[in-house]
Parts: C-alpha cells; sequence; structure tokens
C-alpha cells in the first residue's frame, strides 16, 4: 500500500543522506521525496511516499526515529489528512491545440503560468489521482516536460506535528 | 580556560574518564598527538600498527569493561582502515567513540591530500556521526558521541575534526548535561507489557528462555539468572549471549543456531512460550524464517524497537533495558500467586533430556592427530574455565564457543555479527590492556590470524602477554566446510599454501612460538605456555584438517533439521 510519511528533522548536514541511506541500505524504495523549511528555522519538514506492508512501514517508521536527526515521524496514511501536489507541465501548443489545452485546463482548474509562441506552461495542485488524471487526459505527444513535486501532506483538524 | 580544539578533545577525555585510547598518527590528526604530548595527562594511547587492529582493540576494551572504547586515527585511509572494526562494532551494538582527523573546512570537496568523506562512508555503519565545523560546538559534540554511544542500543559514533578546528581556540568548560530532543532513550518497559509478559510466561506448558548479548551489553546476567532460577525453565543463549547465564547450570541447554546443540534447537522449535531477551532473532539462529517456532507465542524484550518483530512475529513486544524490565518481572513474579505448571514442565523437560541423550557435541577423539575440539577442551581445563576468550571467525570459533563453557558474562570476546577475520589478536590486546590480571585466550586460525598479525610488535610494546591458541588446519576451514558440503568437495581457494613459520615469526617480534603435532603432549605444551605469565606465547597447533563443525542446521533447514553428525 502507497504511505506518505512525513517528518520533521534537525536542520544538519547530512540529515537528508541519513534518511535517503536508510532507504537504500534496507532495501525500501522512495517514490516521492520532498524537503523544505517550516516556520522553525531548526528543522526541516520531509515527506516522502513509499510502498510496503504493514509491517514494512511499521519498520519504516522504527527505524526513521531511530536516526539521531529525525525528531519527530507521522505516517499520514494512519489518519484523515490532506494531500496535494504541485505539478508544471511545459506543453506544445500551436494551432488548434492551444484553444483545446487552455479548455482542459479549465476543467482540471490548472492554470497556464507561462506562454511562448509554441507553448503553454501548466501549473495544477491537486492529489495524486487529480494530477495523474490531468496528464492521462493530455496528447501524450504534446508533453514537453513534466516536474512534480512530489507529495505534501498535513492532518487534518487540530492535530499538528510538532516538536 | 582557553584551549585548542587539539587540547579540548584530549582535555575532555580525561574528564570523561576514559583510560585508554587505541590509534595511529598521520597528518591531519598531528595536532591531537601533539596535544597528547604536551598536555600533562592521565591518557594512555596505545599505538597500534594498523588503524583496523586499534577499533578491534577499543571495541574489545569495551566488550570486557562495558565502558566505551576511544579510537584515534588519521584522514583518508587512516579512516578508511578503521571502517571494518566500526562495522563489526556496529553490527555487535558495541559503544565505540572513534575521532577522525579531517583535512581543513577550506580544503574539504577539493579533492585535498588524504581527504576521504569519512561521514559519508561511515554513515551506515555507526549509530551516529559528527562534523565538527566549529571549534565552539567541539566539547558538546563529543559529550553527545559519549551519551549516543551508550545509551539505548549501544554502538559506535564517529567525530569527525578537520585541522583548523583542531588548531582553533576557544574557552573549555567541562559539559556536564547533554541534551538531544531527537534522542530519549527508554530506561523502563511499559508495566502493562510486562504484566502480560509474565501472565502468558506462568501459563506455558513448554516454556523456552533464549537470550543474546543485549544480556550481556545490558549488564542484566544476575537478573536473568535469577528469573530463570525461579522459573525452572530451560534457557539457550546465542553465539553473543554467552556468560550471561552459567553454562555449568542444568537449566543451560547450551547455545542455539546453526551450530548450537540439537537439544536447544529441538526445544526452540517445540516450545509453546518463547521468551526472547536482548536477542534479534538473527538469521543464523531462526535457520529458514517460515519453519522458526512454529508453535510457539513469543515474548520479546529489547531496548530497541525496531529489532522488535523485524524478522519475527512477537505477542508481547516489551521496549526497555533489559536489566530493569528483569526486576520488574521477577517482582511481579514474587508477588504472584500462581506458579509455572510444574506436570508440564516436568515433561517438557524428559523431552529436552531426550535430546540431550543424543549428546550431539561428541567427537571422535584420537591419539594420532590433534582434534580442534580437544584443544578447546584443554584450553578450558588449563585456565579453569576462567580466561577471558578472545576469537577469530571461522570453525574454531564455533568450536570454542562449543566446547569452552563460560560462566560469566564478558568472557566470551568474538565478532558475531559482522564475523569478521582479524578480530582475535587486537581483542585478547583490548581485553589483556584492560584487565591485566586476567588470563587472556586467542583463539584463531592459520586464516585469520594473517590478517591481522602485525599487532605482534603491538603486544611486545606494551607487554601484552597474551596466548594465541592458534588451530591451524592449513585450510579456511569453514569455507571448506561449506565447499565439501554445498560445493561438491570443490575446495576453491579455501588451502592455505605457503604458510610461515609461525614459531620463527612470533620469536623474530620478540616472542615465544611454540609447535605442536603431537596430541600426546598438547596439554603439558599447554600449561607450559600459560605458565609464562609475562609472555605472549603462540601456539601453533596442527589439527585434523578434515574436521568439521557440528551439529549443523544447513542454509534454509529449519531448527528441528540438524545435521548431527
Amino acid at each position: 500500500m502507497r504511505h506518505i510519511i512525513s517528518m520533521l528533522m534537525e536542520n544538519e548536514s547530512g540529515a537528508l543522506s541519513r534518511v535517503a541511506g536508510l532507504f537504500s541500505a534496507r532495501g525500501y524504495n522512495i517514490q516521492e521525496l520532498t524537503v523544505a523549511p517550516t516556520e522553525d528555522q531548526t528543522v526541516s519538514r520531509l515527506t516522502l511516499v513509499t510502498e510496503g506492508d504493514e509491517q514494512q512501514i511499521e519498520q519504516i517508521v522504527k527505524h526513521l526515529n531511530r536516526l539521531i536527526d529525525v525528531v519527530k515521524v507521522v505516517d499520514l496514511t494512519n489518519g484523515e489528512h490532506i494531500e496535494r501536489e504541485l505539478l508544471l507541465i511545459k506543453l506544445m501548443a500551436t494551432g488548434a491545440h492551444r484553444e483545446e489545452l487552455k479548455r482542459l485546463a479549465d476543467i482540471f482548474r490548472a492554470q497556464i503560468v507561462d506562454v511562448s509562441a509554441t507553448t503553454y506552461t501548466v501549473q495544477l495542485v491537486g492529489d495524486k489521482s487529480k494530477t495523474d488524471a490531468f496528464i492521462n487526459a493530455l496528447d501524450a505527444s504534446l508533453i514537453l516536460e513534466t516536474v512534480r513535486s512530489g507529495a505534501l501532506g498535513i492532518m487534518r483538524g487540530e492535530k499538528r506535528l510538532q516538536i | 580556560m582557553e584551549l585548542t580544539g587539539a587540547q579540548i578533545v584530549v582535555k575532555f577525555l580525561e574528564d570523561e574518564g576514559v583510560e585508554h585510547l587505541w590509534g595511529y598518527p598521520g597528518g591531519a590528526v598531528l595536532p591531537i598527538y601533539d596535544a597528547l604530548d604536551t598536555t600533562a595527562t592521565t591518557l594512555k594511547h596505545i599505538l597500534v600498527r594498523h588503524e583496523q587492529a586499534a577499533t578491534h582493540a577499543a571495541d574489545a576494551y569495551s566488550r570486557a569493561t562495558g565502558k566505551p572504547g576511544l579510537v584515534l586515527v588519521t584522514s583518508g585511509p587512516g579512516a578508511t582502515n578503521a571502517i571494518t572494526g566500526i562495522a563489526t562494532a556496529y553490527m555487535d551494538s558495541i559503544p565505540l567513540i572513534v575521532i577522525t582527523g579531517q583535512v581543513p573546512t577550506s580544503m574539504i570537496g577539493l579533492d585535498a591530500f588524504q581527504e576521504v568523506d569519512t561521514v559519508g562512508i561511515s554513515r551506515p555503519i555507526v549509530k551516529h556521526n559528527f562534523l565538527v565545523r566549529d571549534v565552539a560546538e567541539l566539547a558538546q559534540t563529543l559529550k553527545k558521541a559519549f551519551y549516543i554511544a551508550t545509551t539505548g542500543r549501544p554502538g559506535p559514533v564517529l567525530i569527525d575534526i578537520p585541522k583548523d578546528v583542531q588548531n582553533a581556540k576557544t574557552d573549555y568548560v567541562y559539559p556536564e548535561t547533554v541534551d538531544i530532543r531527537s534522542y530519549n532513550v527508554v530506561t523502563k518497559g511499559h508495566s502493562g507489557q510486562i504484566r502480560k509478559a509474565v501472565d502468558l510466561i506462568l501459563s506455558a506448558e513448554r516454556p523456552m528462555f533464549y537470550t543474546g548479548g543485549g544480556v550481556v551489553l545490558g549488564d542484566a546476567s544476575s537478573q536473568l539468572t535469577e528469573f530463570v532460577r525461579a522459573l525452572g525453565y530451560p534457557i539457550t543463549q546465542t553465539l553473543m549471549g554467552l556468560g550471561a547465564f552459567p553454562a555449568s547450570d542444568a537449566q543451560s541447554v547450551g547455545m542455539l543456531g546453526m551450530h548450537g546443540t540439537y537439544e536447544a534447537n529441538m526445544a526452540m522449535h517445540h516450545c509453546d512460550v518463547l521468551i526472547a531477551i536482548g536477542a534479534r532473532f538473527d538469521d543464523r539462529v531462526t535457520g529458514n524464517i517460515e519453519k522458526f517456532c512454529p508453535t510457539a507465542k513469543v515474548v520479546h524484550v529489547d531496548i530497541d524497537p525496531a529489532s522488535i518483530s523485524k524478522n519475527v512475529k512477537v505477542d508481547v513486544p516489551i521496549v526497555g533495558p533489559v536489566a530493569q524490565v528483569l526486576e520488574d518481572m521477577l517482582e511481579m513474579l514474587r508477588l504472584e500467586k500462581r506458579k509455572p505448571n510444574q506436570e508440564a514442565l516436568s515433561n517438557w523437560w524428559k523431552q529436552i533430556d531426550s535430546w540431550r541423550a543424543i549428546n550431539c557435541m561428541a567427537y571422535q577423539p584420537s591419539t594420532k592427530v590433534i582434534k580442534p575440539q580437544a584443544v578447546i577442551e584443554t584450553l578450558h581445563r588449563v585456565t579453569q574455565g576462567d580466561a577471558y576468550v578472545t576469537s577469530d571467525v571461522g570453525q574454531h570459533q564455533m568450536w570454542a564457543a562449543q566446547y569452552y563453557p563460560f560462566e560469566k558474562p564478558r568472557r566470551w570476546i568474538n565478532s558475531g555479527g559482522l564475523g569478521t577475520m582479524g578480530v582475535g589478536l587486537p581483542y585478547a590486546m583490548g581485553v589483556k590492556m584492560a584487565l591485566p590480571d586476567a588470563t587472556v585466550a586467542c583463539v584463531t586460525g592459520e586464516g585469520s590470524i594473517q590478517m591481522n598479525i602485525q599487532e605482534l610488535s603491538t603486544c611486545l610494546q606494551y607487554g601484552l602477554p597474551v596466548k594465541i591458541i592458534c588451530l591451524n588446519n592449513r585450510f579456511l576451514g569453514m569455507v571448506r566446510q561449506w565447499q565439501e558440503f554445498f560445493y561438491d568437495r570443490r575446495y576453491s581457494m579455501s588451502y592455505m599454501d605457503s604458510l610461515p613459520d609461525f614459531v620463527k615469526l612470533v620469536e623474530s617480534y620478540g616472542h615465544v612460538g611454540m609447535k605442536v603435532t603431537d596430541p600426546a603432549e598438547l596439554e603439558s605444551k599447554m600449561k607450559e605456555a600459560f605458565a609464562m605469565t609475562d609472555r605472549l606465547v603462540f601456539m601453533d597447533i596442527q589439527t585434523d584438517h578434515t574436521e568439521n563443525v557440528y551439529p549443523m542446521i544447513p542454509a534454509g533447514a529449519g531448527q528441528n533439521e540438524m545435521i548431527l553428525v
């Protein structure tokens, strides 16, 4: 099953490689990964998506907790949560395609954020199923470049990941 | 007081109560070596002949005393040579502090002379590591390193210190306290879980204790012994756990696993409640995991949550220090009205005794050729079972574990997890340095000993009169055994040709050498060797090269599928 695991880690050099190294050393797979600063300058928020059965995920969380630089870990999949991904996609947009791509972007509530004589760059925010659906709806021959942020996640309601 | 980074390292180690430091100097660590020379210090530095040996010796010092072992090496090759020793300590959860010199911060990343990414290379084999970029953080980082290495599940911690940080000055105050917000050590097991465990333990009809190195590292030997005796249940110990419960006790059924006893493995296979304490269900213990303990409910006590349910699904997990958890269990047992089911227990013991009667450790004695098992039995007699025994890795290691019954913890010093050939001699040095009055024997083979034989020189320099018991069978014995069993007797590269004359070799290092070929004179020669208490004696014992380690669970088989002979 697909799990979104989110953690706060110390802003120390090498912290990210400890997490990545753990996954490669123990044969777990990271499908998506994002890291960025938080309101607290001493920590970064790392979110990753991995696949595994219940026992594997339990081991992953335990091993992550064992890393000294990892302050807090949560498996977002265990509870109600919001998942979002940012997609930036550059499309060949000439002739009749220009109008058609604009309509398709509107249907998905995507925005065209950059335009050239022959291209559109489209931005779309949503969970994985939405970004997947948009990409699948496009004529594959028009896709010039795809950039996806990987999943971000946050718990619903008053629950939060904090130190 | 204002000190250089190098002086801070020396002063801190003193303040932390460190006695011994094992190391080898080099360019990037010269300021610390200079500080050792110029500072009046109680710290004793031992100069090894290869950095790998420094890590092994410090590791053995820790295994024998319970205190952390200290290593000091230079950057680049100094650090990479230390890697095998760090990995060895990591696999067996030994607290080791490794200080490495590094090129100056301004040169990091420029492929400088003797530069290597030490923190990167060591990352998967340390509990944690640090690169100190600011001398102001040095003392606190050292304190953190000791705290992390010695608490929770212990392990090696490496501190990489660039040369400019060693030369920079700052005020030094010994940091009394340490606070790491992301690292919280469990000090007590969950009482509800302990209650559940005690209930399950008391309800058992075919109980089995399975205990490991965690009992030794957690100094829980006396609590374990009391608990096991109070219940009257059988106990088996892993290679790393030997000595935590006395081998001579009737409740001990010996070691388990690939080369464990028949009775231990059969009892594991048929038990209904398995009480695992400070053990990690290693593949050499479990055999085929699908066939492991098919009828057992499992209680598992361990300090490391990640060890629980890693290989085998556990019914009652308890995370906590084993000594504390065992004390809580003993207290519950004292207040308990229920007693173990004596009738079921007596039937269980009858069954175990019938397995014992097979006498799986029997071997064919000989008057013509020296049997390796007989060497270990002789060693046990000559040392009255009271030696510190270090071993290398291979057949001799298994025979030492099988034929030298250990009565006390920390007496059996070997590389269980990583299985590092070459540890035996540096291990013996580490133990002898820690405990000068102890009898220290290194059981080795002609293959393993050559992996760190240069340390004979260190032994001479520091007067370390250890006894080296070399089972010389002219083969990489364990490799040869596997080739005989599983590779149709194709002995690819397992024969050792062109061996040195070990007697002459050790004599050239200033020690005593003995060659023994006749079984009749084995015991008298060994007595002679151990009588020379102030000399290192190397016994080159020519043993039967056809001998195999039995019994054996072949890879992929279950614990009830042992090859007996």
